[in-house]
This record gives C-alpha cells, sequence and structure tokens, in this order.
C-alpha cells in the first residue's frame, strides 16, 4: 500500500465519519425541537451573582435540601416550582404501591394482614391497620417461634417503595448485627397494611423480649423511599408511644440502611441489658 | 342544662355537653375516627344551636374531664380568676362570641375577659364562628413575648427557619439556615428537628446554632426540638439553649404518652430558667396540633377541637415565647382535607390568641392527605391577615427530614410585601444592616445564601 492507498482510505473513512457525525446531529436536532428532556441538572437555577460564586455549590453538596434556588420577585423561579410540583405528583402516586411477593421470598417473609381492608379505610382508619386479622393471628401462631429474645418484623406502612428501596440493604445488615451483640431471633415475617403499634399486637401474640419492627414512612419529596426501625421492649397492649425508640429517615439520602441495620443490633442490647426501651432508655 | 332542641318541628336530643360540643364541629375525619360526629348536616348545626344558647357556667359546672380525674383539667381550672369568671359566667356562649366581634371590644377587654374563661368555652365559642368570624376577633389580639428578642408586634410576621436535615449534618443544617437568613427568615427562631434523639447529638447542634448567632451577631434564639427530657440532659451537659421545647396533649394521658407530665414540665422549668442561655422572660416552645390525643387513645371520647385547646390551657402555665400549631402534620385520618386543614388552622389560631398565647402555625400537609401547595398559600394569607405571630419557613416548602411541606423562605417574604408586614423590629433592622432588607423590602442581594461564608 502507497502513499496515496493510504491517503485515499483515510479521505474515505474520514467522509464517512462526518457523514455519520451530521446525521448524528440532525437526529439529534430532530429529537430536540420535538420533545424537551429534563436530567437532574436541568432544574438546577443559579443566583446571579453571589457573594461567593463557588459557595453555592459548596452549599448544596451538604444538604437535599433546596436551596440556592433564587427568585423573581419574591417568588420562586418557574423550573423550582414545577419540579416541586413533580415531586409531589411521585410521592402522591407511591402512597398507593405495593411490595412486590419476589423481594419478600428473597429473606423468607410470610405475609400476614391488618385489618385495613383497602387503601382509603388504611388511611382514614389507623386503628384497623394496628390489629391483625384471626386468620393472620393463627399464621403467626402456626408458623412462628414463641418468646424468641428478638423478633423482626416488615411492614409497607405509607410507602411501600420503602421496603423495596432499602430492605436488600437494611435486613442482612441487622442480620450481622444481632450476632455481633450475641441475639437471636425468632420468626421473621411481613405484615400488609400495618401502622407501628400493630407491634403491641404482635408482642401479645408471640411475647418477644424485643421487637423490631422495619416501616415504610410516609413520602416525601426528597425521599418517597424512607424507613423507620421501631423498637420496643416486651411490645404488649397499652405500650405508649414514649416507650418506643425509633431510627427514623432510613434511605440512602438519610441514615442509610446498611448503617441503620448495623446500629439496631447495638439498640436492642441496650434495651434488653436495661430492661427498657423509649425515653427510658439510655443510648 | 338544656341539651334538647326542636328546630321547624323536629327535635334534636343530646346526652350531654361533650356530645354537643363535638357534633357542633365543622366536619372532621379525626371527629368521624372517633365516633363522635354528627350524624348529619343538620344534626351538626342543631348542636351549634344548643351550643349557642348554653351559658359559660353550664360549660364550667359540666366539664368534660374532672378536673380529680386530670392533671391538665386541674391546670386550667387553676387558672380561672373567679372575680372576672363571675362577671361574665351567664353569658350564652352566643354572646361571647358576639361580644368578641363587637367594634368597641379590643385588645384590652379581651385580655381582661380571658382570665375569666376556660379552655373548653374558648373552644366551644370557636365552634359557633365562621372562618371569617376566627380571623377578624383573632386580628383583634396581640400578644407580644420576649426571649433574646420581641416578637408579635402588630404589622410584624416572623417565622422560624426550620433547616432540618435528614442525617443532622452541622453543615447541611447550617446552609439551610444561610437560605433562610438570606430571604429573611428566623426571628422567630432558628428551630431544628433532629433525627438523633440523644443528648450528645442535641448538644452539638445547640452549640453550633449558638455560634452562629453570636458570630452574626442575629437577634434571634435557638432551639433544637428533641424530647424534653434530651434537652434537659444536654444542658446539664454543657448545651447552649435559648428555648426548650416540647410537644403537649390536651390531656393527663396524652401527655404521659408524650412521656411528659406537668412535674416533669415544672422540673424542665426550673432548669432553662436557671441554665437557659436566653434573656428572657419567656424561654418555652410549645408545639400541638389537632388530633394527637385520640391518636394516643387519650381522648376521653371529647372532641379533637376542645382537646387542642385545652393544650393552650397547659401551655400558659408555663408563659412560651411561642406557641406552634402543627396543623397539617397529622395526616388524614384527623384532617381529611385542604378544606379541614385551613379550618384547623384559623381555629387553633384564634383559640390559642384568646388564650393570650404568642401563636403560629405551621402551614403543612403531607403527602398522603388531600391537600397540594396552592391550599398552604391560601391557609398562610389568611392567617396573615388573623395576624399569626409568626410562620414555619422551609427551603421550598420540602422539609427534608420530617418529609411533609410546609411554607418556603419565598412565600414568607411574599406575605409582609404582600400585606405590608414587617420582620420583628430587632431583626429587621439586622437585616437592614446586613444590606438584605431596605425599608421593608427584599433587596437585590437577597436570596444569596453565600453571605454568611
Amino acid at each position: 500500500m502507497n502513499q496515496a492507498d493510504i491517503q485515499q482510505i483515510v479521505e474515505k473513512v474520514m467522509m464517512e465519519l462526518q457523514t455519520r457525525i451530521s446525521q448524528q446531529s440532525e437526529d439529534k436536532i430532530d429529537k430536540d425541537e420535538k420533545s424537551f428532556h429534563y436530567t437532574a441538572v436541568d432544574w438546577l437555577t443559579h443566583v446571579p451573582n453571589p457573594k461567593f460564586p463557588e459557595g453555592i455549590d459548596e452549599l448544596r453538596k451538604v444538604t437535599p435540601a433546596r436551596i440556592g434556588v433564587w427568585r423573581t420577585g419574591t417568588r420562586p423561579l418557574t423550573k423550582t416550582i414545577l419540579k416541586l410540583q413533580l415531586d409531589h405528583a411521585a410521592a402522591v402516586d407511591a402512597v398507593s404501591g405495593e411490595v412486590l411477593d419476589s423481594l419478600l421470598k428473597e429473606f423468607n417473609l410470610f405475609t400476614v394482614e391488618t385489618c385495613y381492608e383497602n387503601k382509603e379505610v388504611y388511611l382514614k382508619r389507623p386503628d384497623k391497620g394496628r390489629v391483625l386479622t384471626e386468620e393472620a393471628v393463627k399464621t403467626i401462631q402456626e408458623r412462628c417461634v414463641k418468646k424468641p429474645q428478638v423478633q423482626i418484623v416488615v411492614s409497607d406502612g405509607l410507602s411501600a417503595s420503602a421496603i423495596e428501596a432499602n430492605l436488600r440493604d437494611i435486613y442482612p445488615a441487622l442480620l450481622d448485627s444481632l450476632e455481633v451483640n450475641g441475639l437471636t431471633q425468632g420468626t421473621p415475617f411481613f405484615v400488609k397494611g400495618g401502622r407501628v403499634a400493630c407491634m403491641d399486637h404482635i408482642g401479645e401474640i408471640l411475647q418477644p423480649e424485643v421487637l423490631v419492627l422495619l416501616i415504610g414512612e410516609r413520602p416525601g419529596l426528597v425521599s418517597a423511599n424512607s424507613m423507620s426501625a421501631y423498637m420496643c421492649y416486651r411490645p404488649r397492649k397499652g405500650t405508649v408511644e414514649s416507650e418506643r425508640t425509633v431510627i427514623s429517615n432510613i434511605h440512602s439520602g438519610g441514615t442509610h440502611p446498611v448503617e441503620a441495620g448495623a446500629y439496631i443490633g447495638t439498640v436492642l442490647r441496650k434495651m434488653i441489658d436495661q430492661k427498657a426501651s423509649g425515653v427510658r432508655l439510655e443510648l | 342544662m338544656k341539651t334538647t332542641i326542636t328546630l321547624m318541628g323536629k327535635t334534636y336530643q343530646f346526652k350531654s355537653l361533650k356530645e354537643i360540643m363535638a357534633k357542633a364541629n365543622e366536619e372532621k375525619s379525626g371527629d368521624q375516627l372517633a365516633g363522635i360526629h354528627a350524624q348529619d348536616a343538620q344534626e351538626r348545626i342543631a348542636a351549634r344551636h344548643v351550643l349557642s344558647e348554653l351559658t359559660l357556667a353550664d360549660i364550667r359546672n359540666n366539664p368534660l374531664l374532672p378536673p380529680e380525674e386530670d392533671e391538665v383539667s386541674r391546670v386550667i381550672e387553676e387558672g380561672v380568676n373567679e372575680k372576672i369568671y363571675a362577671s361574665i359566667r351567664n353569658w350564652t356562649v352566643a354572646e361571647l362570641r358576639e361580644y368578641l366581634l363587637s367594634p368597641n371590644v379590643t385588645n384590652n377587654e379581651i385580655a381582661h375577659i380571658r382570665r375569666g374563661l376556660t379552655s373548653e368555652m374558648i373552644a366551644a365559642v370557636t365552634k359557633i364562628m365562621t372562618n371569617l368570624d376566627l380571623i377578624q376577633a383573632a386580628s383583634k389580639i396581640t400578644v407580644e413575648t420576649r426571649c433574646n428578642t420581641t416578637i408579635g408586634q402588630k404589622g410584624r410576621l416572623a417565622g422560624r427557619a426550620q433547616p432540618n436535615h435528614p442525617n443532622d449534618n452541622l453543615q447541611g443544617i447550617k446552609a439551610a439556615i444561610f437560605e433562610a437568613l438570606s430571604y429573611g427568615v428566623g426571628d422567630a427562631v432558628i428551630g431544628i428537628n433532629p433525627v438523633i434523639d440523644t443528648a450528645d447529638s442535641v448538644k452539638a447542634i445547640l452549640n453550633m446554632t449558638k455560634e452562629l448567632i453570636e458570630k452574626w451577631n442575629i437577634p434571634t434564639q435557638n432551639c433544637v426540638l428533641a424530647h424534653v427530657t434530651t434537652q434537659m440532659r444536654a444542658i446539664k451537659q454543657g448545651g447552649a439553649a435559648d428555648l426548650l421545647f416540647q410537644s403537649l396533649a390536651g390531656t393527663e394521658l396524652g401527655n404521659k404518652a408524650f412521656g411528659i407530665s406537668v412535674e416533669l414540665l415544672d422540673e424542665a422549668n426550673e432548669l432553662i430558667l436557671k441554665e437557659g442561655t436566653a434573656a428572657g422572660p419567656n424561654v418555652w416552645y410549645f408545639e400541638t396540633g389537632q388530633g394527637s390525643e385520640l391518636s394516643a387513645d387519650a381522648h376521653h371520647g371529647i372532641d379533637q377541637l376542645t382537646l387542642e385547646a385545652r393544650c393552650y390551657g397547659l401551655a400558659k402555665r408555663y408563659k412560651p415565647f411561642i406557641v406552634n400549631t402543627v396543623v397539617g402534620f397529622i395526616g388524614p385520618e384527623y384532617l381529611y382535607n385542604s378544606k379541614q386543614v385551613i379550618r384547623a388552622g384559623l381555629e387553633d389560631h384564634f383559640m390559642g390568641k384568646l388564650h393570650g398565647l404568642p401563636m403560629g402555625v405551621d402551614v403543612c400537609y403531607t403527602n398522603h392527605m388531600k391537600a397540594d401547595q396552592n391550599d398552604m398559600e391560601n391557609l398562610a394569607v389568611l392567617l396573615a391577615a388573623a395576624g399569626v405571630n409568626f410562620l414555619i419557613g422551609v427551603a421550598m416548602a420540602d422539609d427534608c427530614m420530617l418529609n411533609y411541606q410546609s411554607l418556603s423562605f419565598h412565600d414568607i417574604a411574599t406575605l409582609r410585601e404582600l400585606l405590608h408586614m414587617r420582620p420583628a423590629p430587632e431583626f429587621e433592622r439586622w437585616l437592614e444592616k446586613m444590606g438584605i432588607m431596605e425599608n421593608g423590602r427584599l433587596t437585590s442581594i437577597a436570596g444569596d445564601p453565600t453571605l454568611f461564608l
């Protein structure tokens, strides 16, 4: 192959490349003319003349709060408002979700239900979410170890997506932390339509020394996937809120689920040692 | 006490004052949940007619929760001035309403008669008032309080900066405080709801905010809204707290669910007066909200509006700097939609003010309620017109820790401009010095959080 041949090949390749590039950019223009594409950066607005230009990013980096958004007069900019409305819409839609059976199977969690009936009744009648159905009581009695040291319960609560998002991280970490703290657990299960105080009913049925309930919190805008871990020493009918210890805000942007899982064992250990939970527990 | 009424030939028979009080309420999902609501719209109005004809003495003589059985009832009873009560005991509830709304009755007259009123009487009159009644009557009442600074003056609208962070990151909390200050918000308090309820963590947030306030000479006060026992431990370990915080319920049993009692609050009161960092004399921050007693199964069959009034009766004992009803936080089982939240917000503000309390409102909703940001903007305008002492402000209304929406810093700034209201005087002077505000309006540099870097 001589110099001229090489020259010819290079030119040909260059021509082809150029055609492809121009086709691509035509495609892009074509697409852009017909639709808008929003990714995270497209909602970013800017403070026009900040005192410390590099400071805005520094501040934004340390909090998920919507800061450095700027304004028109005293009102927020259009993109800021629309993003807020979009996130609210997502949270509203998330309330009606359900936890997939396949996820529960992964962790050998069988499912029982409270008396919640349906989502609307669940929202208006929290009392129904605190009591298990007769069938659920029977199932638990048949399948669970009685009087365990630690009883683990998982429930959808107000955000099924919180369980979907966090269970794979928190659950193994929780099991490890039980082992590290020399604790043994009974038979874990999933409660559909649960409220926090369903712990008390379960406490009556199984009489665990301590119970930990992993439950979906009501969704927020930054975190529609936030989970809480409620813990109680000898839960029973008549337990008051202040007797429960809680780690809230468990999600990838808050208390990380792995970290939370690892911490729960320590808390449970202290509950058993101090024979107390809630405000009387010294952490 | 008469408990039966015939309206246009139809007779309604009620068993007790408790039933009349419950059924006279505007529709609320919480009263329905408790099973004490009016069965239909006409029964509701019939109950309201009966209530309007009852005397203040009828209400006092038929306690919904006798003082022998409940310490909140005892606190309320002990607070009554018998001479003033004797002068108004034969007034009907309707007469009390018309007195409050009559043009000759001003802040001074109201300040006088409030000493003869119980929380139940205040609840009763609230039930027969329309939304605009509640706004007009409340707007007559001025309640000024002083911690490090004074708030509550007529024509002033303060804001709490609520810079919460999902894992209490101090830098993250600071960043949101800077944003709030740059919009002129933070004159009521810089108050953080912590995730971690331990003395060490609470102390760290207290001391960070205190240092920040001192560094920039901000005329305001700090507070970390942990359980009162945690705050007490933090203070004993050297935490610098201007204000002590606690959520209140309207019954002894409800307060037990919160892990508090009058005895504990008295003890905390002594501690903050002795070891708090503020000038005072007002050094408490209380929060309330309709439905918390029912949620703890501690309601004794009493309706949620009346129980809310009783929270204010208890709050009065401690002469708080600020009281805040977190009106839409509790959820749809107590206040189902925006109509109910708006009504409750106006009721709570009015009832608190009639008690003589420095009322603020967290105008808010959760994502499982039938409400949105527009509804909050509406309620905020109504409350500002009613003369609310302060409103909660969150960055773009979105609390990234508590998972609900309130008002934004922008909203508080907008209300001030729209209704010609100013921040608290000392704070406004500071904003002027910082170049953030001029003649009551935000300047071109307002909204830049890097001003504080």
